[in-house]
């Protein structure tokens, strides 16, 4: 090795004072790709989202897009949709995953099986589903069967199919995250509480379940985004024309049917900022929660 | 405060096993009331497990628990009433000190204003009444520690039980907290059931030792009795007789036993239960600090190999010229390569069945 | 807790676990059933049995070459996203860095966006430079979530690794290479074969990014798949099956070998089950 100048070792103390050396270019690939790959095509979509095609004034995309009902409504559609499944998913898993939070045989066969509707993906689901509930499929056949309804229940091209779809990919997800945070609380806490006299519901009420809100709030969140962005299923098993024309088929049919990249992109802004609000009210409500250890070791 | 009194905890044959293999095997134990007595044995002897099969937190296999006349094993935990200190602590991390310490009053009911006497009676016998309302994350290990301990006493209960709670504090903390549970032992005189595998705080600590070995009571008594008659070569080994010498017999009379290792080396000790006569092997077992440099009786002509100083006195490994290895603790200076003569009282050697 | 005590909740939680798993599997079960189905209508089992779609779709939809192309953007991805998103998870893990939460955030934000979001500007740059409809355009558009799950998965990865041991490599006179080379490249192995795998499930199922950027050469097979479906009427239900088939059995193949080397929950987080207590 050559001895390095004086002037190069005094200004590399002084950088590595504030923490800065060469191991620092090793983040310099990822955060190029993700700069060019994200962040500037975001950027670029934002301006030209105040570009519009037709012209009207910097905000005449977002202007058309709330006074156009058709366009306004499927935040409310998308809303309606992702809010219940990503709630219901949450809410499904807490009880599920408090009763298999210890080991017992077989459950990382039953894991295992939980994990496949995820890698199933929402295409494949959706097929799946416009077979088995569909008016002759085997899940009105036993309806029928059981003498439970006269005639089959419309369940397919309309949002129950679309809703079943976001649970049967998202309940999984919530399931297993959910897990994960519940077994990173210390089981010695339970049992501390059970020698203080609390019976199986107070433990949970008033140890168990506070220490989990922090990660339900994020397992929330994380649900939300997989349901918000819901776009295969709402076409394929919804009626994307009607009750199920969630925001993403329109920024879609904007920018690819009618070749307005402009209001695309500007449909595509407001899904992100839509969804960022939820994400920062969940957030803010669980900054002023408890979030610190949760006695799990490690 | 005034505990619940209760006059005995019996238990009858406690057993529980884990997958076929018995993590405790029939322990009879009955404990009076007002006593403190520590469980003591290497870790997997089974001492927790005892602890959590009178606490309620795992299921016996075999076996019942009485609280006078009471049978408790059947209940769980939260209707037994006694209170516990985890070897982690386990304490509430969302809740505050003062929430931590009331949460058992909580369960139970009691109207606010006595349990804020309560609670502030507590935090006063542990010293910690200016540190109420900050979380456990914000409180040192020693602190911690004495949040536990006010949490579980604070509902007088009639039985406390202790695992392993000075383990994770450093060694002068942990002097400091052994006092301290001894002083709330004697000022609050609450029956105590104390796990550890450091039988210098079991015998500091407890009025009665429990001694365990691969979940199979080994012996029962006061400090005392296990200290200076243990019952079997593995307690002598876990109280301190550091020297197992696994040596032919070759005769002895009366209580006295005498072994010799055919290469110089004899030593007259006492018989502890069945030792073969002539011909059989015995493990004669003496304490470091037994030994004395100099003639005496049971004379060893041995040689220095290692000296540790240990201030006013120095602990030496030793060689007697027939090959066995011995350790000594003398304040006699010693350097490596000395010859010496040690000697050891008959009545200091305890010769068990091998 | 070992009691177990059979509470009507318990039966109720078993209860949902059975119905959602006999709901899935009869999702998969009727596609199944309908790719092997000569006539299917309102009957329980369809009239016969045949493996002719099969053949059809193979043929039809072209799939050795959409095969191909859903092989050859998921290695480029998994490999570009493990060969970037390494060396950051190492800087992120070891340092601490004026501006590190921002980028963090940075690496963080296009997991949390949906992917149409990013998806619709994306595709006009990449019409812009000409590379939409291309391989490498699917294969930039997927690298958007892949690097940071790479680094979401790493991060914690490398920061279990006790920075001891490369202080003690250096100590026995190894120089930069053979510390990366002998020391830290065997200890980062699991983890980025985890990492890697996870990444190449979720490139070969990922819909949203691929759909948006892809065209008719570059179409991977749950685009391909997707096409099928909507455009069904067009061609038979039941060849649109068969490929939805080829489809679940190269996930389940996936699947399997993930599974061999990665916990399943995992899949969905980058937090590790601790072993129990």
């Amino acid at each position: 090795m050559t001895a390095p100048s004086v002037e190069g070792v005094a200004l590399r103390h002084r950088l590595a004072e504030r923490g800065l050396d060469r191991t620092l270019l090793l983040l310099l690939p990822a955060a190029v790709f993700v700069a060019g790959l994200f962040l500037y095509p975001f950027l670029y979509g934002l301006q030209l989202s105040f570009q519009p095609q037709d012209g009207g004034g910097v905000f005449a995309n977002y202007a058309e897009f709330f006074r156009d009902g058709y366009l306004r409504d499927t935040i409310a559609t998308t809303l309606w949709l992702g809010v219940p499944a990503a709630l219901g998913n949450v809410a499904a898993s807490v009880p599920l995953a408090y009763r298999m939070r210890g080991r017992f045989r077989g459950k990382r066969l039953l894991t295992t099986v939980l994990v496949v509707p995820i890698t199933l993906g929402t295409v494949l689901t959706a097929e799946g589903l416009l077979t088995f509930l569909g008016p002759t499929g085997w899940f009105n056949r036993v309806l029928l069967g059981l003498g439970l309804v006269d005639e089959p229940v419309r369940l397919t091209h309309n949002y129950w199919g679309v809703l079943f779809s976001l649970i049967i990919t998202g309940f999984p997800f919530a399931f297993l995250l959910t897990l994960s945070y519940l077994t990173g609380i210390d089981p010695s806490l339970e049992s501390a509480a059970a020698t203080l006299g609390a019976g199986w519901w107070q433990r949970f009420r008033f140890v168990t379940f506070p220490l989990l809100v922090p990660g339900l709030a994020i397992t929330f969140c994380l649900s939300f985004v997989l349901a918000f962005s819901v776009f295969p299923s709402a076409i394929l098993v919804g009626e994307p024309s009607g009750g199920t024309r969630v925001i993403s088929i329109a920024a879609y049919h904007a920018a690819f049917e009618e070749y307005d990249y402009s209001m695309g992109s500007a449909i595509a802004m407001i899904m992100g900022v839509v969804e960022l609000l939820v994400i920062a009210l969940v957030l803010g409500w669980r900054a002023t929660l408890y979030r610190g250890s949760t006695g799990g070791k490690g | 405060m005034t505990a619940r009194k209760i006059s005995e905890l019996r238990l009858e044959g406690v057993s529980r096993g884990f997958g076929g293999r018995l993590a405790l095997d029939g322990l009879d134990v009955t404990i009076k009331g007002g006593e403190f007595v520590a469980l003591l044995g290497p870790s997997g002897c089974g001492k927790s497990t005892a602890l959590n099969c009178v606490a309620g937190l795992l299921p016996l296999t075999a076996g019942r628990i009485w609280l006078d006349d009471a049978r408790i094993d059947t209940l769980p935990p939260e209707k037994r009433g006694f209170g516990m200190v985890f070897q982690n602590y386990a304490l509430f991390p969302h809740m505050t000190v003062r929430a931590n310490i009331g949460f058992g009053l909580r369960m139970r009911k009691t109207p606010a204003a006595e349990m804020r006497t309560r609670v502030d009676e507590a935090l006063r016998l542990v010293q910690l009444a200016d540190l109420a309302d900050r979380l456990p994350g914000q409180l040192s290990g020693g602190q911690q520690q004495r949040v536990a301990i006010a949490r579980a006493v604070v509902l007088e209960p009639p039985l406390v039980l202790m695992d392993e709670p000075l383990s994770n504090l450093d060694a002068a903390l942990r002097l400091e907290m052994r006092t301290e549970i001894r002083r709330l032992h004697q000022t609050l005189g609450l029956t105590t059931i104390y796990v550890t595998h450091d039988q210098e705080e079991a015998l500091s600590l407890a009025d009665r030792l429990v001694v365990l070995r691969d979940g199979v009571l080994q012996q029962a008594g006061t400090p005392e009795q296990v200290y200076t008659e243990p019952a079997n070569r593995f307690v002598a080994s876990f109280m301190g007789y550091r020297n197992a010498l696994e040596l032919p017999v070759t005769g002895g009379e009366g209580r006295m036993v005498r072994l010799e290792d055919g290469g110089g080396l004899t030593l007259t000790g006492v018989r502890r239960g069945e030792v073969g006569g002539a011909g059989a092997t015995a493990v004669a077992c003496v304490r470091p600090e037994d030994f004395t440099v100099g003639d005496g009786p049971n004379p060893v002509a041995a040689a220095v190999e290692v000296v540790e100083y240990h201030g006013r006195e120095s602990a030496a490994l030793v060689r007697a010229d027939g090959g066995v290895a011995l350790h000594v603790r003398t304040s006699a200076r010693l350097a490596p390569g000395d010859r010496v003569t040690l000697s050891v009282p008959p009545e200091r050697v305890l010769v068990f069945a091998p | 807790m070992t009691r177990t005590a059979w509470r009507p909740g318990t039966w109720v939680v078993w209860g949902t676990v059975a119905f959602f798993l006999i709901f899935v599997g009869g999702v998969v079960g009727s596609v199944v059933v309908n790719s092997f189905a000569v006539r299917w209508f309102d009957t329980w089992l369809p009239d016969g049995w045949t493996t002719r779609w099969y053949g059809a779709s193979w043929s039809d939809f072209d799939l050795p070459s959409v095969l191909l192309v859903t092989f050859q953007v998921s290695v480029l991805v998994v490999a570009i996203s493990l060969l970037t998103g390494v060396p950051a998870s190492y800087a992120l893990a070891r340092r601490e860095f004026p501006g590190k939460r921002a980028l963090t955030l940075l690496f963080l934000l296009p997991i949390m966006i949906p992917p149409v979001t990013y998806g619709i500007p994306l595709a006009t740059v990449l019409y812009k430079f000409h590379l939409a409809g291309t391989l490498a355009g699917v294969v930039l558009a997927n690298l958007v979530p892949s690097i940071p799950f790479v680094i979401l998965v790493m991060t914690p990865f490398i920061e279990q690794i006790d920075p001891r041991i490369e202080a003690a490599a250096r100590m026995c006179g190894a120089p930069t290479r053979a510390v990366l080379g002998r020391v830290l490249a065997p200890l980062l192995v699991p983890g980025m074969l985890a990492a890697g795998i996870l990444v190449l499930v979720r490139t070969v199922g990922m819909f949203e990014l691929t759909f948006l950027t892809a065209g008719p050469d570059s179409e991977t097979l749950v685009v391909a798949l997707y096409y099928s479906v909507s455009a069904a009427g067009i061609r038979a239900q039941q060849q649109v099956d068969a490929m939805a088939v080829v489809y679940t059995m190269s996930m389940l193949v996936l699947l399997v070998i993930a599974l061999r080397f990665v916990n399943p929950t995992q899949l969905v987080t980058q937090i590790k089950e601790r072993p129990g207590t």
